[in-house]
């Protein structure tokens, strides 16, 4: 883990965290084409704490959440303005290498996506593609330790060689939340992971999330308020495209400074 | 509903009316044939069976015109007149008779109709049982063709030894016109002309599988759509251009293309090679790689694909570890279906590597291939019992078989790969 060096800078927002600030964002201009989905979003994200974005559905927390990770490159008509740094370095720097930033990063998705390879192959996917792992016995450690992490090890130990498809949903997720953790990255994306489960495996995916925030910065985009007081040390409520308000989970829940803020967490829209 | 109603009235009496002229269809020449038989005169009949069919399958083509029939100078002028009577009550009888029934039905289904006619569900049974009628036609007809093919290959086989066909390495099917002419005993191995089938799909293989998959991957993972816009029809195009084209393209371009290159480098090379026919066919197969690859590589989840890309894998190792894989099944299944294509293939062959059953793997030779030999079996006029032209059904019943087992194996793959991914 580096320390960067403009750790003293504090997140705009009533903060009152310890945390270093890990991920900084200046002005972020969003457009898919001539339409714009994020205006001038500026929002920094603390080391080792669980910081959740929520809102209604097209408010661009997904798309806010993809821009940390450059996966909106993969959209052709996308384009982005505005500054973000992770560790003080620009991620949209030219010079800078997407695949070993994207390494960095985890992401796990809305629905769970296991490749239709073997569990095994699932979790030492990453690891195998950037090398770091050469021995079979290494590898077999790394997949067993990311397994445990991801609080799966104990149900799949025996079927390491079935397809990661012919697990439960709740299974695939959390295999897949291995599979980001097996290379050893230092913040992980979440985008809405528990929107495709069943209430018990979505207990079992936040008390994860709880376990992991002392390993790893976590970012997770949710519709569902009770799961962001829930894991959330602090929240950010986007709104067309707008940041609104941030803050500490705490207080965006209980005494909220923007009306629609209040709005939105009472249940009154959205 | 009034349109309901009306549609159920026409339906009910209009299709027994089409059912009754086809039946009429299939029965009209056993009628004509009874009418006209019980006219031949006596002396005709005294001279034997293989007589009275004659007169009577010419009398039957000319049964329409009185003067024809007159002309023919088979009956008596009284006998003639006679027959062209009956012929015609006959026909105006049935016409009538078909007239009548329809009018009935007509009269009978529009007695039905009242306002609590359910006439939209009753019209869907005869829907039902059009498209059921129609579907059994198809399939009758693939078995009639099956069916056919077989009778014809079990006398082919009554001539020629079964392990000689299979296991042969002499095709030359030339039968003899006269006795004791040279080279008159036609030999049957079949094995050169599918060594060279083998040959020229391999070829057009090599070509194909390479250029239709790398162009899949570009066009579904690279391009931009409106590259992709563009390309893919254009690529598909390459499908539409009748063989026969591409065929003097190998004979006339690259034929000569292949010789000349081969002989400045000191080969000797056939202007008509296994090389040329299997270049210009796997050109022409390019699409069915493509297009069906480009397909089912489209279809895997993008969320495979971003899931890969967020662990920081590159676009190629991507495609390589995640989208390839999910997609092989699928792309095998295409490749087997251009194989099929490859086999059927017959103008390219016989434009562009000949006719010479040479038992060689030497793609610079010229070779042929079954369905050339089919062709070339069935050209011209024939005797349609001897060895040479019953070949042609025992070579197509064996293509017929390998082509079916290979989209039976590409149709399973395809439908194991639906099971990978969810």
């Amino acid at each position: 883990m580096v320390d960067g060096t403009e750790n003293d800078i504090k997140p705009n927002g009533n903060y009152s965290s310890d945390n270093n600030l890990l991920i900084d964002c200046k002005n972020v201009d969003v457009f898919y084409g001539d339409k714009q989905a994020l205006y001038n979003v500026s929002l920094g994200i603390n080391e080792k704490e669980v910081t959740s974005l929520i809102g209604p559905s097209g408010c661009g927390k997904s798309t806010f959440l993809r821009c940390l990770n450059r996966m909106n490159d993969v959209i052709d008509s996308c384009s982005i303005s505005g500054n973000i740094t992770i560790n003080g370095e620009d991620i949209y720097n030219p010079n800078i290498d997407v695949v070993e930033l994207r390494s960095r990063i985890g992401m796990v998705f809305q629905k769970p996506n296991p490749f239709p390879k073997s569990v095994f192959d699932n979790v030492a996917y990453g690891p195998r593609l950037h090398g770091k792992i050469a021995d079979k016995d290494e590898m077999s450690h790394k997949v067993e330790a990311s397994l445990v992490r991801a609080g799966l090890w104990d149900e799949i130990k025996d079927r390491l060689n079935e397809p990661g498809t012919s697990l439960s949903g709740g299974q695939q997720q959390r295999l897949c939340i291995a599979r980001a953790i097996a290379v050893d990255p230092e913040i992980i994306l979440m985008d809405e992971p528990c929107s495709a489960l069943d209430p018990i495996a979505t207990a079992k995916i936040e008390e994860l999330i709880d376990e992991l925030k002392t390993n790893y910065t976590i970012v997770i985009v949710t519709h569902s308020m009770q799961q962001a007081a829930r894991v959330s040390q602090r929240t950010a409520f986007f709104h067309l495209g707008n940041l609104i308000e941030v803050g500490d989970t705490e207080n965006i829940f209980r005494s909220p400074e923007n009306e629609q803020t209040e709005a939105y967490v009472t249940g009154r829209y959205g | 509903m009034p349109n309901y109603h009306g549609l159920f009235v026409i339906l009910s009496s209009l299709l027994p009316c089409i059912i009754f002229l086809i039946v009429f269809i299939s029965i009209d020449g056993f009628i004509k044939g009874v009418i006209i038989q019980n006219h031949l005169p006596n002396s005709l009949i005294l001279l034997g069976q293989e007589e009275v069919d004659f007169s009577v399958s010419i009398l039957r083509n000319n049964i329409h015109n009185l003067q024809s029939i007159l002309s023919l100078e088979i009956l008596s002028t009284d006998s003639a007149n006679s027959l062209y009577n009956y012929y015609f009550f006959y026909r105006a009888g049935f016409l009538t008779l078909i007239i009548c029934i329809t009018t009935f039905l007509a009269y009978l289904a529009g007695k039905k109709l009242n306002v609590r006619f359910d006439a939209r569900r009753n019209v869907e049974k005869i829907l039902k049982f059009i498209f059921f009628v129609f579907s059994i036609v198809a399939v009758l007809t693939t078995f009639g063709i099956i069916l056919s093919l077989i009778f014809e290959t079990v006398r082919f086989f009554s001539q020629v030894s079964f392990s000689e066909f299979l296991f042969g390495i002499h095709w030359s099917p030339q039968t003899a016109i006269r006795e004791g002419q040279v080279g008159s005993s036609g030999s049957f191995g079949a094995i050169p002309i599918f060594t060279g089938t083998l040959l020229i799909t391999a070829i057009s293989m090599l070509i194909a599988v390479p250029l239709g998959l790398y162009s899949a991957i570009y066009l579904s993972q690279y391009a931009r759509p409106k590259v992709r816009n563009y390309f893919k029809p254009i690529l598909e195009i390459l499908a539409g251009i009748p063989t026969v084209v591409y065929g003097f393209f190998a004979a006339l371009s690259v034929g000569p293309f292949i010789r000349s290159t081969g002989e400045s480098l000191g080969l000797t090379v056939s202007t008509e090679s296994a090389l040329a026919a299997g270049l210009v066919m796997g050109i022409m197969i390019i699409p069915y790689v493509s297009s069906l690859s480009d397909d089912v590589m489209t279809a895997v989840p993008e969320s495979l694909r971003d899931g890969s890309l967020a662990l920081g894998a590159t676009k190629s190792e991507t495609i390589r570890k995640v989208i390839f894989p999910a997609a092989l099944p699928g792309i095998v299944g295409a490749i087997l279906l251009a194989i099929s294509r490859a086999i059927g293939e017959t103008m390219i062959v016989v434009m562009a590597a000949g006719l010479a059953a040479n038992l060689t793997a030497n793609p610079l030779s010229a070779v042929t291939t079954v369905t050339v030999q089919i062709v070339t079996l069935l050209v011209g006029d024939q005797e349609f019992d001897s060895p040479k032209t019953l070949a042609a059904f025992a070579l197509g019943l064996v293509l017929f078989f390998i082509t079916l087992v290979l989209n039976i194996l590409a149709m399973v793959t395809v439908r194991k790969y639906r099971e990978r991914y969810e």
